[in-house]
């Protein structure tokens, strides 16, 4: 039997590791040695590009390269319409779902993840020299059924048999494991790039049972980096009136958005070890210059670190439990690097969190333990989890009858009973909805079901059993049975979001046929990539250095980047390579006297990219 | 029908160690959760998921005294089902005339008038009502549960009733504590949640 990986497909980044020979989960790196992919995909007309490949293209082609696409799994019209402002790729609405408009297509979110997950089942192999054929993967724990589902198909899209969905909170406390974590009740705090997750556990004798869990599938990094982004946006107009009045405003640019957010992100990430940061963005005719504090980035992250807050007391609430009972606290995911959002959680729980572990890596690490406890290579381990949402059915009048409450540990099932209303009806239609809410209106609506085949009797009469099981993964098997005639109900089910079988299987084939060009065509695509960059960013460079370049210099950098071209037009990746870093390197100097130029403030219009990428 | 009881192989009785329960509910986890049955064949598998599905459900009962009761009920009475539920909320008889009262003062709270004083008259009866639900739900815990594992086959039948009006009173309770917390503005968004857990 091939090995089980575990995957945890982030928001921002994903991630693919398994449990080596000596028992340790190890995270899988990439040829280049890195850890962390970034979860993007861009449609260009030479193929589809996954990760680093496609950040490149993020400003470069941003109608065409997704990110964030987890904030649309599963996901239906209604749910995302508010916050597509800010994407620069079009998101349209489709029956039960949203489609992609990308790359001349069409794609949807599964489809879009499957392409993350395809990169990692080739790193994943290309490391263990093997085929991988089968996975745990990890999604939020606050995730419903149709986001759950989503993410399996993506999987089968992928080639993966994904045998088990995890939730991340708990796969990080599988990751911490038995020798970090004493015996007791831990909370695990995981703020990711776009969701929010607290869970509470009891940790014993081997066994992780998960008491309570609570969170918000739209909160996350993103957000701050789309509140500095807007901060930045109202700052800028303030500063520089005059130019934007000229130049138009920089949100009507799908480039210009994309260089703000990517900015914001990484002066974000700075902020989170230094005290101030300064941002410089160019624009035509004038440069942006801001210096941000960190005092100014925690006036826009307390709001939301605010928000996790119900959910944790929520979550305590539903464990029967109040802070002090917590013994140990976990910290998951990148946001939870941020000083501020340790400290709230600090005062919340009164207790130092636990960050030993890589907050980036702990849930691809968790989901490869859970893979070696399915692969039976780890027996003393055992994780009880739970169902974060209650599942009912809509009845008269549009209230809820709750089958199974939220916070149940599967997997679970409940009976219900139904019968006719109509003398001779032989269909009975059911409403299977998610939620918390008394009105079905007001929950998420999981499915329509219609119990068909049934014996016309009069109104009452027949008793059809049906039976709702939630699997260990969280997602709803439906079963139903008459009782008086003992017949099996033929049940049709239509998903209200998501696909169904018959798409999961076109989309399979269809990943074939236009699945991204082969590993070497890929690599030839994202090294021409580089070197335009870099063709970019000399030409600039020269056209406005002015005096900083002397007449010699100017020469062996024009014969340098003529040798670039003539390498890019051919297929040898290698001449490629070697030709960008001799106009790397042929730039050295210039760059060194643009960057002190630009310190200086001396210069106009010049990109912070540009002279970090020392050109 | 599935005994919950018998699952943990416990006798019909209210009274139960929860901490022997807790070690017993590890065990069976063990032995059927699908987790330690991913290669067997798929009929195997089946029978784990429907084993460890029971388990859960068995154990999430059992451990709450107050579900338990419940339980209980339907057991004895055969159903199977949460279908017409049996405990219907019922005022209890010794508080009729505070219930109108308080019943009064909604209306004119949802009728939008709701002065400092009535505000005051609200949150006190809220705070007496939470008090006696309080008292009730130690009742059906406590002397009710043990009146029904004491009483004789013969006694059973009456002490399930008092069971019952006891539920009955705590299902009474707590609707119109939802409903003065939600006059008061109390936290909409916990209110629905409060009434769900059962």
């Amino acid at each position: 039997m091939s090995r089980i990986v575990g995957i945890d497909l982030g928001t921002t980044n994903s991630l693919v590791a398994y449990v080596d020979d000596t028992g340790l989960p190890v995270v899988m790196p990439d040829p280049d040695g890195r850890r962390l992919l970034p979860s993007i995909v861009a449609f260009t007309p030479e193929g589809i590009l996954v990760g680093e490949g496609a950040r490149r293209q993020l400003a470069r082609r941003p109608a065409d390269t997704v990110y964030s696409v987890k904030r649309l799994m599963g996901r239906g019209w209604e749910d995302v319409k508010d916050e597509l402002r800010y994407l620069p790729f079009r998101v349209l609405p489709a029956e039960g779902i949203v489609k992609l408009a990308v790359g001349g297509r069409e794609v949807t979110p599964p489809e879009v993840s499957a392409v993350v997950l395809r990169a990692l089942k080739e790193r994943a192999e290309a490391h263990l020299g093997e085929p991988v054929e089968r996975a745990v993967v990890t999604v939020p724990a606050y995730f419903n059924d149709s986001q759950r589902q989503a993410t399996k198909d993506a999987g089968r899209i992928a080639g993966l048999d994904v045998l088990r969905i995890v939730n991340e909170p708990t796969a990080a406390s599988l990751a911490y494991g038995l020798h970090r974590l004493g015996q007791g009740v831990v909370a695990v705090y995981d703020l990711g790039g776009g969701t929010f997750d607290i869970s509470i556990l009891r940790v014993k004798d081997g066994i992780f049972e998960v008491l309570a869990t609570s969170g918000d599938t739209h909160l996350g990094g993103d957000d701050v980096d789309r509140a500095l982004m807007l901060w930045l946006l109202d700052d800028l107009r303030a500063r520089h009136p005059a130019e934007l009045a000229r130049d138009g405003d920089p949100a009507d640019d799908p480039e210009a958005v994309q260089e703000l957010r990517l900015a914001a992100e990484a002066a974000k990430i700075r902020l989170s070890s230094d005290e101030a940061t300064t941002l410089t963005l160019p624009f035509s005719g004038f440069t942006y210059r801001r210096t941000i504090t960190r005092a100014e980035i925690e006036a826009l992250v307390e709001p939301l670190v605010a928000r996790t807050l119900g959910p944790c007391r929520q979550a305590l609430a539903d464990a029967g439990l109040s802070p002090g009972d917590i013994d140990e606290v976990v910290l998951v995911g990148g946001s939870t690097r941020v000083p501020l959002v340790r400290r709230r959680v600090q005062e919340l729980f009164g207790r130092t969190p636990h960050s030993q572990l890589d907050p980036d890596e702990v849930v691809a690490m968790g989901a490869a333990v859970q893979a070696q406890i399915l692969a039976g290579g780890i027996t003393d381990m055992l994780l009880l989890d739970v169902t974060p949402l209650s599942l009912g059915i809509e009845t008269l009048g549009g209230i809820v009858s709750v089958l199974i409450a939220r916070n149940t540990t599967i997997p679970t099932s409940a009976r219900e009973m139904f019968t006719t209303s109509v003398d001779g009806q032989t269909v009975v239609d059911l409403h299977v909805v998610q939620g918390e809410r008394e009105l079905a209106k007001d929950c998420r609506s999981l499915a329509r079901f219609e119990l068909r085949g049934i014996e016309p009797m009069p109104a009452g009469l027949p008793k059809i059993e049906v039976t709702f099981l939630i699997d260990a993964n969280g997602i709803l098997q439906v079963q139903a049975r008459e009782q008086r005639t003992g017949k099996a109900a033929s049940i049709e089910v239509r998903p209200s979001y998501g696909l169904t079988d018959a798409d999961v299987e076109r989309m399979v084939e269809d990943s074939f046929t236009y699945a991204e060009a082969d590993v070497e065509t890929r690599l030839l695509i994202e090294t021409r990539n580089e070197a335009d960059t870099v063709l970019t960013h000399v030409a600039r460079a020269l056209g406005q250095a002015g005096p900083l370049v002397g007449p010699e210099e100017r020469a062996t950098i024009e014969a340098a980047v003529e040798a670039l071209r003539a390498a890019r037009a051919g297929a040898d990746r290698d001449a490629i390579r070697e030709r960008t870093t001799e106009l790397n390197r042929a730039t050295e100097g210039l760059a060194e006297r643009m960057m002190d130029a630009a310190l200086k403030g001396a210069l106009g219009t010049r990109r912070a990219d540009q002279i970090m990428d020392g050109v | 029908m599935s005994d919950f009881f018998a699952v943990f192989g416990l006798e019909r009785r209210l009274a139960i160690d929860v901490a022997a329960l807790q070690r017993r509910f590890y065990e069976l986890s063990r032995r059927w959760h699908p987790d330690f049955h991913q290669a067997a064949p798929a009929e195997e598998q089946a029978r784990a998921l429907a084993e460890s599905a029971r388990v859960n459900a068995a154990y999430r009962v059992l451990r709450d005294p107050l579900a338990r009761v419940e339980y209980l009920i339907r057991l004895e009475e055969g159903r199977d089902t949460k279908e017409g539920a049996a405990v219907k909320p019922a005022a209890p008889p010794a508080l009729l005339a505070e219930m109108f009262e308080i019943q009064e003062a909604l209306e004119e709270a949802r009728a939008g008038a709701l002065d400092e004083a009535t505000r005051a008259s609200l949150a006190a009866q809220q705070d007496a009502l939470q008090a006696r639900l309080a008292e009730t739900e130690a009742r059906i815990v406590g002397p009710l549960s043990e009146a029904w594992d004491a009483a004789a086959l013969a006694q059973r039948s009456a002490a399930l009733e008092q069971l019952k009006e006891a539920l009955a009173t705590r299902a009474y309770l707590r609707t119109v504590i939802d409903d003065l917390g939600a006059a008061l503005g109390g936290a909409e968004g916990e209110r629905h949640v409060a009434h769900r857990r059962d």
